[in-house]
């Protein structure tokens, strides 16, 4: 394994953060500005032991890694965009199956086939909500090549841990931006290893859920005779078709990650002890933020930064806390309004909202953001 | 330091985008300064101009993306026509002097060249002309020690060709402190 | 005498717990199953290291009946789900079971895909000439003339030859047969289960119900008496000329069984090749 400093962009960190973690299965279809991460894989994955295959199309690629994950695998599949919104059948299967699943997500200017090359921040909705029906998932948001390192490897952590879709949200500009990266020694990893059950099969009920709501899994071929379905299902997997089995497991699905948001969602926080002003970015955007908050100070504003990592959950109770007590939030997003509402919606009446919107393809002047700075601290 | 930018531009074949590697690998893994690189992606990049850009800064750097470089590199005419009103105005320009008009240079700009092609091409192969400009580029700013250069190289270029491409290195490196010496003693 | 069984000989290899099933009378699905647990006991497969892959559809239904690792997956992807659990693991026996709208029109292309690639599952398609569990719409299988919800007037369209199809994409194994031919089902899956590679078994199955009815065909039993009549076995016979008409003879057979390397073992080979001492090998998860 490769350990040290390098020089790489967020794509091959990516795929060395994937490496880091264990994944011994990844399945892709080509598409910009995401395909360098499984390039690199297929390059590496063999000589450490390990599959790649690309697909015909990312329908098949996010349902073989689903399939591999079921036979063992630690798996993930990256796609962009237009590839995204395919891959979002299957977001729903791993969500309502528990399959443990990482989907990076390379964001570019959209909707349609939008801008291959350039950044964009415009699907951070559809991670949340974009498969239909109702579920949970935990996503993340790096703003360097080093953070893709490390993401990655908490992403596969955190798909084992509560079982649902992990999506790290990359973008063009941190996918395609080179830096220094550090990778520990692998003894300095760490690496949750999957719940497996230690229940014998005549005891064992696939989606009965220990006290946390997360069940254990076992794989295909243990002698378990396990079924796994996506229609909606009892504890033994078996199909249930009415209400009651319907909330008992759908509610299941979204309390597992409701009731740990305050241990997932995770923040950045800079000089938000005397903030009037809370800026808040994630990803890229975030640090283009930081220079216009700098800016800000330098003309002796109060502003502070709050920049999600974890941006779903969101860090709800965060924003609610600052807002008891700051002037406004400004969002600094690539779209015209997605996380803004959560801001919004946490921050209610006690505090401004306004937001600093982008339609993707570069990132925002920092001279934008320092003048909505100044706008939200009159 | 205070933050420093860098582009690099020229054709497709001319290994642009390496030649920005072995800089910011030198100034960030071997110098430990921070290093920011981009480059431009899409059919450019592969057709027939390209160009490579790093921040390198003793801070963190934040702004990803260069705007106006305080040094500019080119290696073709293209290349010149297109970047080279971007340089800030007490900006560094290098350029391949074979490769491009010396009158279609702006006068008032600080400006070295070197024969890099036909240089590499005195060494055996053309296409360490890269390096060669690495090691002018290294004589001529403080982007990279040349220690840390040298080093960046053994990491970055293909195995068997390390001796070659520090030559050039060495070529280009020798070239631009000679120039330099020259800039300061005129007389000599 | 030996004294008669006294439980089902089939028992052991379904949910009892989940019958009855949602299949109607007459249908044909279940008589495939039952030769699939034939084919089981007849092929001495350890039954912990068999999975079932669905799609979605009556026959999708499949892998919530059998008592094995059983996978019911999205519409039309229950081969990139088979592909990628057979890579993790290779020790498995893996079979697809779903029907012609699952495989054939939402899952077409990862069909012909997979066989091209040649991996190593086992697929079984249960083809009933239309969606039965949305009620009774025109399938790529509906022959010319016949008629369905979505084709009121009768299907215009030219349908697949599966066969064919899977034998073009690159199947190493391709039979034939109908929900008539138990004894015929069962001897190709025990060959598709020892066969390194594609394999495809296509079975012709009423659906009384909404096929049948709607083109006046009869119920399950008419079915079988007409797939008895009609149906001429020539194995070995050029899936090119094996295409079904809506009343007219229906080829069955084993058409194609032949060798090709796997996708796991054209993997190994050219990377071993390559990579040499460096390739890490894969043995599975």
């Amino acid at each position: 394994m490769l350990t040290g400093a390098h020089f790489l962009d967020g794509d091959q960190a990516a795929c060395e953060g994937a490496l880091a973690a264990g994944a011994n299965f990844a399945a892709g279809y080509p598409i910009t500005p995401s395909t360098e991460i499984v390039e690199r894989f297929a390059v590496r994955v063999p000589t450490v032991g390990g599959i790649f295959l690309q697909m015909e199309d990312e329908l098949a690629s996010s349902m073989a890694v689903v399939g591999a994950t079921w036979g063992g695998a630690k798996a993930f599949t990256v796609t962009s965009g237009p590839g995204f919104s395919l891959m979002m059948e299957h977001v729903g299967y791993a969500a309502m199956t528990e399959t443990p699943l990482v989907l990076v997500n390379v964001q570019r200017g959209g909707p349609s086939t939008g801008l291959p090359t350039l950044p964009g921040q415009g699907d951070m909705m559809q991670a949340r909500w974009g498969s239909h029906g109702d579920y949970e998932i935990i996503a993340l948001c790096p703003n360097s090549p080093q953070e893709c390192f490390d993401q990655m490897i908490e992403a596969f952590n955190l798909t084992e841990e509560y079982r649902t879709p992990v999506l790290v949200m990359m973008d063009e500009c941190v996918g395609h931006m080179t830096e220094k990266v550090v990778i520990p020694p692998a003894e300095e990893i760490k690496v949750l290893p999957r719940r497996y059950t230690t229940l014998p099969p005549s005891e064992y009920q696939p989606f009965r859920p220990g006290p946390d709501g997360i069940p254990e899994m076992v794989k295909a071929g243990d002698g378990y005779r396990i079924h796994v379905t996506g229609l909606t299902h009892d504890e033994q997997g078996y199909p249930a078709m009415d209400w009651r089995a319907q909330h008992k497991l759908v509610s299941r699905l979204v309390r597992k990650i409701r009731d740990h948001a305050d241990r997932i969602a995770r923040c950045e926080e800079d000089g938000l002890e005397d903030a009037d002003v809370v800026v808040v970015a994630y990803g890229i955007t975030s640090r283009v933020a930081q220079r216009a908050i700098q800016m800000a100070r330098a003309e002796g504003l109060r502003v502070g930064l709050l920049r999600p990592v974890v941006v779903w959950p969101f860090p709800e109770r965060r924003v609610r806390e600052l807002a008891q007590r700051v002037h406004a939030f400004v969002v600094v997003e690539m779209n015209y309004g997605q996380m803004v509402y959560e801001v919004e919606r946490c921050a209610g009446d006690q505090a401004r909202t306004l937001l600093v919107p982008h339609g993707g393809g570069s990132v925002h002047e920092p001279e934008e953001i320092l003048k909505a700075i100044r706008e939200a601290m009159e | 330091m205070a933050a420093s930018g860098i582009r690099i531009a020229g054709f497709g074949g001319q290994g642009v985008i390496l030649a920005g590697m072995v800089i910011g690998n030198a100034a960030a893994i071997h110098d430990g300064k921070f290093v920011t690189m981009t480059q431009s992606f899409g059919p450019e990049a592969r057709g027939s101009s390209c160009s490579v850009q790093l921040i390198v800064s003793g801070e963190p750097i934040l702004y990803p993306y260069l705007t106006q470089p305080d040094i500019l590199v080119v290696m073709s005419q293209e290349a010149n026509a297109r970047f080279g009103a971007d340089l800030k105005a007490d900006g560094l320009l290098l350029y391949e002097q074979d490769l491009i008009q010396a009158e279609s240079l702006n006068p008032r700009t600080r400006r070295y060249g070197i024969p890099a092609t036909r240089f590499a091409e005195e060494l055996g192969r053309k296409l360490v002309l890269n390096m060669v400009l690495v090691g002018f580029v290294t004589a001529l700013t403080g982007l990279a020690s040349p220690e840390a250069v040298r080093k960046a190289i053994r990491d970055s270029v293909p195995k068997g060709t390390e001796n070659l491409n520090l030559a050039a290195f060495e070529k280009g490196l020798a070239y631009g402190q000679a120039l330099v010496v020259d800039a300061c003693h005129p007389a000599a | 005498m030996s004294p008669l069984p006294t439980i089902n000989p089939v028992e052991p290899f379904l949910r009892a717990e989940r019958m009855p099933h949602i299949w109607c009378p007459g249908c044909g699905i279940g008589t495939t199953v039952n030769c699939f647990a034939r084919a089981l006991v007849a092929s001495k497969l350890p039954l912990d290291k068999v999975a079932v892959v669905s799609g979605i559809g009556c026959t999708g239904r499949v892998a919530g009946y059998v008592h094995l690792d059983s996978f019911h997956t999205t519409h039309g992807r229950a081969i990139p789900f088979a592909t990628g659990l057979k890579l993790a693991r290779p020790d498995l026996t893996v079979v697809v079971y779903s029907g012609d709208g699952d495989l054939i029109a939402i899952g077409g292309n990862h069909f012909i895909h997979a066989a091209r690639r040649n991996v190593d599952i086992k697929v079984i398609c249960v083809n009933n000439f239309t969606y039965g569990m949305t009620g009774g719409q025109v399938a790529p299988t509906t022959p010319v003339g016949a008629t369905a919800t979505t084709t009121p007037y009768g299907c215009f369209e030219r349908p697949f030859n599966l066969p064919f199809l899977a034998e073009s994409s690159g199947a190493v194994y391709v039979a034939r047969w109908t929900a008539f031919h138990v004894r015929h089902i069962a001897h190709s899956m025990v060959e598709a289960f020892q066969k390194k590679g594609f394999s495809f078994i296509e079975i012709l199955s009423p659906c009384p119900t909404l096929y049948q009815r709607r083109n006046k065909m009869g119920d399950g039993l008419d079915t079988m008496h007409f797939y008895k009549q009609h149906s001429v076995i020539k194995n070995g016979a050029n899936t090119r000329d094996v295409d079904i008409n809506l009343q007219g003879e229906i080829i069955v057979g084993k058409f194609v069984d032949n060798e090709r390397p796997t996708l796991q073992q054209s993997m190994e080979q050219q990377l071993r090749q390559t990579l040499r001492d460096r390739y890490a090998g894969w043995g599975g998860v």
